[in-house]
Formats: C-alpha cells, sequence, structure tokens
C-alpha cells in the first residue's frame, strides 16, 4: 500500500505543478525577481544606458532629507486617499441602504450607479472632468444659478485635488454593488429583535448594520486605500501631465514616473517604489491589526 | 396606503434624479460629441441645435497618417489576448490551489495572497529593464505577457473561492469513472467555473482596455498606439485642443466597455458582489 501511494503522490505534485507553473514562472520572473532588483537598484544610480553604479544609501538620504517634492506629492497622495477613500464607501453605503429596501426595479438602478465605477478608469472620462470643472464649465454653470461664482477649479492650486477626489467618489458604485450584496445577508430578525426591544433607526445602524456589514467594509477599505495610493491617470490627465499647476497634481505615482521614465533616474525611482511599498504595508498592517476591534466576524463560520 | 405609494414615488423620482446627476457627465460628453465645435462650450443644454457628424468624421482621421481604426484594432488585440491569458492562467493555478494536494501549497498561497496587495510600481524599473533587454519596448509583449503568467492574482483567489464552493464529491465520482486530476479540471471544473471566468475576462478587459499607464510606457511608435494612447494625444492641455473629435473619440472608447457591460451585467456585478471584487 505505502509502495503505490508513493509514486501516485508524486503523479499528483507534478499534475499540481504544471497546473501552477505559469504563476510560478510568473512570480519569480514578474514579481520576487523584479522586487529584488528594485531593492538593489534603489541602492544604485542607473539611467539605464550605462550600468548601475552602487552609491548605498544615498537616494535613500536624498528623499528624506533634501526633496521637497518627494514629502509635497507623498502627502497630496495621502490627503487624496484619506478624503476620497471614506467618502466614496461612506457614499456607497448611503446609496446601498436606501436602494436596498426591497425597492422595484432595483436591478437597473445598481446598473446606472455602477456605470460610472465601469467608465471613470478611462482617459476619456479624466478629460471630461477636466472639462466639467473648468472656469466655465458645467459645475460652475450649476453654482451660478445660486448666484455663486465658482473659481476655476483646475487651474487653482488649491482646489485641483478636490477635481481629482470628486473624480474618485463619483466611482462609488463598485463599492456600493459590494455593499448591498452584503446587506442582504443580514438577517432580518435582527432588526425585528431590535424594534421590539424599542432601537430606534440610528441605533440599528451601528448596533446590526455597521457590524454584521464590518467584514465586507474592512476589505473594501485595504483594497481601496492601496489602489488609491496608486491613482495616476486621473492626475496625470486632469492635471498638465507634468504635476503641475505648482505641484499640485504631482501625485506620488507621477512622481515616481517622471523620476523613472522623464528623467531616467532609475534607481532614484526604484527608491521611491520602495517608500512606498513600505508606506502601503504600514497602512495596511494598521488596519489589519486593529481590524480585531472593529471588525465583527460572528458566531456563524460562514464569515468571510 | 395612500402615504406608503406617495412615499415610494417620491423615492424613485429622487433617485432618478440623482441617477441622472450622476450620469450627467457621460450624457454631456456624448451631446457635445454632435455639436459643432463653436456650440460645445457655449451651449449649456444636452440636446445639440445644431446636430453634425464632423467631429467623428474628423476625430477617426487621428494623427500623423494613423487612423483612429488601427488604435481601436491594437486595443481590442491587447484586450483579447490579455482576456484569454488571465482566464487560461488564473484558473489553471486556482484549480491547484483549491482542489490539489501538493508539497509546498501553504507557502505558495500565501505568497499569491501577498502579491495581490503588491504595488505594481514596485516590480515596475526592473520589469521595464527586462523587457528594454528582451527588445520588447514597441512590443504588445509587456502588456500581454503578464496576463499569461497568471500575473493578476486577484482573479486567482477569486477563482479559488469559486471552486472551493463546487461540492466535492463531483471530483470523487469522476474520479471513480477514472477521471486523472486534468481530466477533472476540463471535464467538472472548467464548465462549472464558467461564471467566475466570465467575471474574470469582462474585468481583464476593461482594466486592459483602460491601462494607460503600462500602454504609456511601453508604446511610443504611433502605429501601435491604443485608444487612451491616442486620446491622450489628441489632448492639449494647454488648451489648443479640437474639442469636438477629441470629445467624439472619447465617446468612442467608451463604446467597447459599455456594451460589454451591458451584454454580461448579470455576471458582472453578481460576481462582483460574491467575491468583493475591486
Amino acid at each position: 500500500m505505502r509502495k503505490s501511494r508513493k509514486p501516485l503522490a508524486n503523479q499528483h505534485n507534478l499534475t499540481a505543478y504544471t497546473f501552477l507553473l505559469p504563476w510560478l514562472i510568473g512570480f519569480f520572473c514578474l514579481t520576487l525577481g523584479p522586487m529584488l532588483g528594485s531593492l538593489y537598484l534603489s541602492l544604485t544610480k542607473y539611467n539605464l544606458l550605462t550600468p548601475p553604479q552602487w552609491i548605498g544609501f544615498a537616494n535613500y538620504i536624498e528623499i528624506f532629507k533634501e526633496d521637497d517634492t518627494f514629502s509635497n506629492s507623498l502627502w497630496l497622495t495621502i490627503k487624496y486617499v484619506f478624503i476620497s477613500v471614506p467618502l466614496r464607501l461612506a457614499f456607497a453605503l448611503m446609496v446601498a441602504m436606501v436602494l436596498n429596501k426591497g425597492i422595484r426595479a432595483l436591478g437597473i438602478y445598481r446598473t446606472i450607479y455602477y456605470i460610472p465605477s465601469l467608465l471613470g478608469g478611462s482617459v476619456a472620462i479624466a478629460i471630461v472632468w477636466r472639462q466639467i470643472f473648468d472656469g466655465s464649465g458645467l459645475v460652475n454653470q450649476f453654482l451660478g444659478w445660486f448666484g455663486i461664482q465658482g473659481p476655476s477649479w483646475i487651474s487653482h492650486p488649491s482646489y485641483i485635488v478636490y477635481t481629482i477626489i470628486s473624480l474618485s467618489i463619483w466611482q462609488f458604485g463598485s463599492a456600493m454593488v459590494i455593499f448591498l450584496a452584503g446587506l442582504k445577508q443580514v438577517p432580518a430578525d435582527l432588526y425585528e429583535a431590535a424594534q421590539v426591544d424599542g432601537a430606534n433607526k440610528v441605533r440599528q445602524f451601528f448596533r446590526i448594520t455597521l457590524p454584521m456589514l464590518s467584514p465586507v467594509i474592512f476589505f473594501n477599505l485595504v483594497m481601496s486605500i492601496i489602489n488609491s495610493f496608486q491613482a495616476f491617470t486621473p492626475a496625470f490627465v486632469i492635471g498638465d501631465g507634468r504635476g503641475g499647476p505648482l505641484d499640485a497634481t504631482m501625485f506620488y505615482t507621477l512622481y515616481l514616473y517622471m523620476k523613472g521614465f522623464s528623467f531616467f533616474d532609475m534607481g532614484y525611482a526604484s527608491a521611491l517604489a520602495w517608500i512606498m511599498l513600505l508606506i502601503i504595508g504600514a497602512f495596511t498592517a494598521i488596519i489589519f491589526v486593529t481590524s480585531k476591534y472593529w471588525v465583527f466576524y460572528g458566531d456563524s463560520k460562514e464569515g468571510r | 396606503m395612500e402615504v406608503k405609494k406617495i412615499n415610494g414615488f417620491t423615492k424613485h423620482t429622487l433617485i432618478i434624479i440623482f441617477g441622472v446627476a450622476m450620469l450627467y457627465p457621460v450624457l454631456w460628453l456624448i451631446s457635445s460629441s454632435f455639436k459643432p465645435n463653436e456650440l460645445i462650450f457655449t451651449e449649456p443644454g444636452l440636446w445639440p441645435s445644431t446636430f453634425t457628424l464632423d467631429n467623428y468624421v474628423n476625430g477617426w482621421r487621428g494623427f500623423q497618417g494613423v487612423a483612429f481604426s488601427k488604435f481601436f484594432a491594437n486595443s481590442w488585440l491587447i484586450s483579447i489576448l490579455s482576456v484569454l491569458g488571465n482566464v487560461i492562467t488564473c484558473s489553471f493555478a486556482a484549480y491547484a490551489f483549491a482542489r490539489l494536494n501538493f508539497k509546498f501549497q501553504k507557502i505558495w498561497f500565501s505568497l499569491m495572497l501577498v502579491t495581490i496587495m503588491l504595488p505594481y510600481h514596485v516590480t515596475l524599473v526592473p520589469q521595464y529593464v527586462i523587457f528594454n533587454e528582451l527588445h520588447w519596448i514597441n512590443t504588445y509583449f509587456p502588456l500581454v505577457l503578464p496576463k499569461w503568467l497568471a500575473h493578476d492574482s486577484f482573479f486567482i483567489l477569486m477563482m479559488v473561492q469559486f471552486i472551493r464552493g463546487i461540492p466535492r464529491e463531483l471530483d470523487e465520482s469522476a474520479t471513480i469513472d477514472g477521471c486523472n486530476q486534468r481530466q477533472i479540471y476540463f471535464r467538472i471544473i472548467m464548465p462549472l467555473l464558467v461564471p467566475a471566468l466570465i467575471s474574470a475576462a469582462i474585468f481583464t478587459f476593461i482594466w486592459s482596455w483602460d491601462d494607460f499607464f503600462s500602454q504609456m510606457i511601453y508604446l511610443s511608435d504611433i502605429k501601435l498606439f491604443t485608444v487612451q494612447l491616442g486620446i491622450r494625444s489628441l489632448f492639449d492641455p494647454t488648451g489648443q485642443s479640437d474639442w469636438g473629435a477629441l470629445l467624439a473619440m472619447s465617446a468612442l472608447s467608451l463604446v467597447p466597455i459599455t456594451l460589454i457591460f451591458l451584454i454580461f451585467q448579470r455576471y458582472f456585478l453578481d460576481g462582483i458582489a460574491t467575491t468583493g471584487l475591486k
């Protein structure tokens, strides 16, 4: 018995690794190798044409000590992430709760509200956004009805980031669809019991809806933060493509792109990439560590 | 009863008004693309007072002798190759993780989970260096090859979850009938995995279609340009663009994604709902 099993196990290993082969190649050649490669390059001066030249931590020292554009773009990106992600999720939850109350034609509304998420990542929509937030664009025409004279959102350095944030919030549909599915899983008898106990709507929301949705919120929060940190197209197209006006659209990834692919300072760009990895890692770790205080998996084993 | 009806009516009206407001930028884009250039920024209403197709004709001509039809063909090619790659290799990997037992399985699985959260940029420069060494700049390999190596591990996780929901009894009875593990994948798992494959296919299509960043880095030959790059080239941030043509091509660029979404929306939206995608 034992003897005959071993070849079988080997054969199973072989089949499994055959199925896994593309991913394994990709993991080593596109992920692990390049990751170590960029760690090495971050300690060098490298312009793609001449071999990398070892300079130790000089790139990192320059980034933290002398590079104002770095700190500016980091804060800008953090501001973008921490305004747009909570607002988008809150908005998504709000609309999901309105739509969840056994409404007719839910399918159609769900589709309509999803369309911005579908199209929002394209260059086309970024160009439209630039246009409707322009001095004489739709937004200011709308404000004009109320007698408000809006500024030119896209040429003013302190407002343009809100234009980009609004584009991100506009795409709340994908989170909404996930919340809708999550809300359907909340057992109705919980609300009935709460009502019997005299809990009002607000209390029901904080004591039932939020805890029951917390795993879904957790997952969305992590993925949204990671993705928003990497936002590029809106900043590139709504701004002038070089971070302007006055570095007000110099998002972290745009700065990294310019260092690496406009100035061909690829060692420096790699150092920026590793700093970005560490920052994203730190934020993700904080959410994971704090999750045990606010993410509620219930006592059923079905929880994700 | 009456009050309830009125409440329902108000609610629907509000939801619809809000929906129209949400879609207004898209509607503005479509309507402006049919307006003559001089009316685009002066006429506030959605319905064009003068209707013209000139923008589409002008835009379609492209620039520097390359028409937009070429950009569309290129984008379709990249997206379709990406979809095939992702669907095939990610489902292979997912089947191995979800159903097969092999050495170091747990380690590989945790590594796969970690790669989902890795930012693209941390591998960007060395990948570029490798592709440059291989003389693959200005080819589609850097855009498509990663998809054939199951690089978007998010889809692996999604499919692993889906496969775990398929009853194991099916595999077992197939084994009794003499199927080996390879045959179980092709005869049992893959056919049942179709809904997940469709969601993965649609997401891959949209993401490759919109993948402006990689396209910009790897493609500089105008003949290889994608729709996104074409639009970006028509657009001059200093304001000297042919807005009519630009908006017409922008509107066209959204048509393939929208069509695919509307055709497959059931799979698509339910797919997001069950996997928590994006």
